[in-house]
């Protein structure tokens, strides 16, 4: 796919991201859906499968994983210089992609969090401050379980029968809880029996 | 009262990180562990092995992380960066998160241009989704304990914590109603309960 992209449309591109960033809260993944009415729908500057792959990619990936933004821009600069075939100019613009949606998601978000953190630790002892961090514990404890149960359920697409995918997940649940041995084991079986068809 | 039988650690006796550059290589090992999310191993690091958060802490944390906007694994990171150097130190902590993994996201984005038919490669992506998705659920569940201590109560707590469960993965709520509706309660109600 081949798109052209003028300096207003960059400059549109990082405009987005930067709104994106300060409503991304709990993170970038919620802004997902907004992503793909702009880049896809509106702009047409990537494929429904640019898209979907980005994240898909960025979930596997190791890293943080606001990453996939980092790979929509990719793709934009990417379509915007002829295909990832097209040589230098390709890629030159796939990086420039990159720091527009990457510098435009995290810039504003950063740097309200270290302002925020700043105010909220000099005072630390005021009972406002104190109940909200006691008081969202349970919230938080509540969101990570949840957050397990979506990313465990929400990749059936294999074969294999679903219950092998919550075993899996189960297990790998149980493993980390009563013992202390390195994730990357965990993540290197579950890559292991996803290759041989278990899940 | 005799100082060298006092067993108790005074806090700066803590561990914590050496310099920001311990931060930026902390962070980079962090991030290259964390598939499918770098939570988990946040808690298993900087908790559990190098102990610069206490389970408290990290709770406490990741709370506000969770609540500013932003991706709350980068907002840990320059919490704990700035606590330790400044700006020098969330600088560092943020840009071990990302740098290097960057990197290798592009390399795995180029490589699959090539075999994103292979089932082989797709059912690997499941199965370590599928793991992914315990760690983190893992991660949760290892916190539970520090409910016990909770001004509110360790049963009132369980319920909130089985209440936003229930709408985040059943009802599917969006996630900025709950903080502020079940979050809000828990606040409000916590405050009344530490009055002074």
């Amino acid at each position: 796919m081949t798109i052209v992209m003028h300096w207003q449309d960059w400059l549109a591109l990082f405009a987005q991201y930067l709104m994106l960033s300060l409503l991304s809260i709990s993170g970038a993944i919620t802004t997902v859906p907004d992503m793909h009415r702009f880049l896809v729908s509106d702009h047409r500057w990537l494929t429904d499968a640019q898209f979907s792959s980005s994240v898909a990619i960025a979930q596997a990936a190791p890293g943080p994983n606001v990453l996939f933004v980092a790979l929509m821009g990719w793709n934009v600069g990417l379509n915007a210089g002829g295909g990832i075939g097209a040589g230098l100019q390709a890629w030159l613009l796939g990086l420039l992609g990159l720091a527009i949606t990457m510098v435009g998601i995290m810039l504003p978000s950063t740097t309200l969090t270290y302002f925020a953190t700043r105010w909220g630790h000099r005072n630390r002892t005021r009972r406002g401050v104190r109940a909200f961090k006691q008081g969202m514990a349970p919230i938080v404890i509540g969101l990570l379980v949840a957050t397990g149960w979506v990313l465990a359920g929400g990749n059936h697409a294999g074969n294999a029968p679903a219950w092998h995918l919550w075993l899996l997940s189960g297990v790998a649940t149980f493993i980390v809880w009563r013992t202390r041995i390195h994730l990357l084991w965990l993540l290197g079986a579950g890559a292991l029996l996803g290759a041989l068809g278990f899940v | 009262m005799d100082l060298a039988s006092t067993p108790a650690p005074a806090a700066t006796d803590r561990p914590r990180p050496q310099s920001p550059r311990d931060l930026f290589v902390s962070c980079t090992w962090l991030a290259l562990q964390g598939f499918g999310g770098v939570l988990a191993i946040v808690q298993r690091e900087m908790v559990e092995k190098k102990r610069w958060l206490t389970p408290d802490e990290f709770l406490e944390d990741w709370a506000v992380a969770q609540v500013l906007p932003g991706p709350n694994v980068i907002n840990l990171a320059l919490m704990i960066g700035d606590r330790h150097f400044g700006l020098r130190g969330a600088i560092a902590a943020v840009a071990g998160m990302l740098t290097v993994p960057l990197a290798v996201i592009l390399v795995l984005a180029v490589l699959y241009a090539h075999y994103a038919g292979n089932p082989q490669v797709a059912g690997a992506l499941r199965g370590m989704g599928a793991v992914a998705g315990g760690l983190i659920a893992a991660t949760g569940i290892k916190l539970i304990p520090q409910l016990r201590r909770h001004p509110l109560g360790f049963a009132t707590c369980l319920v909130l914590v089985a209440v936003v469960f229930a709408a985040i993965a059943f009802a599917r709520i969006p996630l900025g109603w709950v903080l502020l509706v079940v979050g809000g309660v828990a606040c409000t109600w916590t405050w009344r309960k530490i009055a002074p």
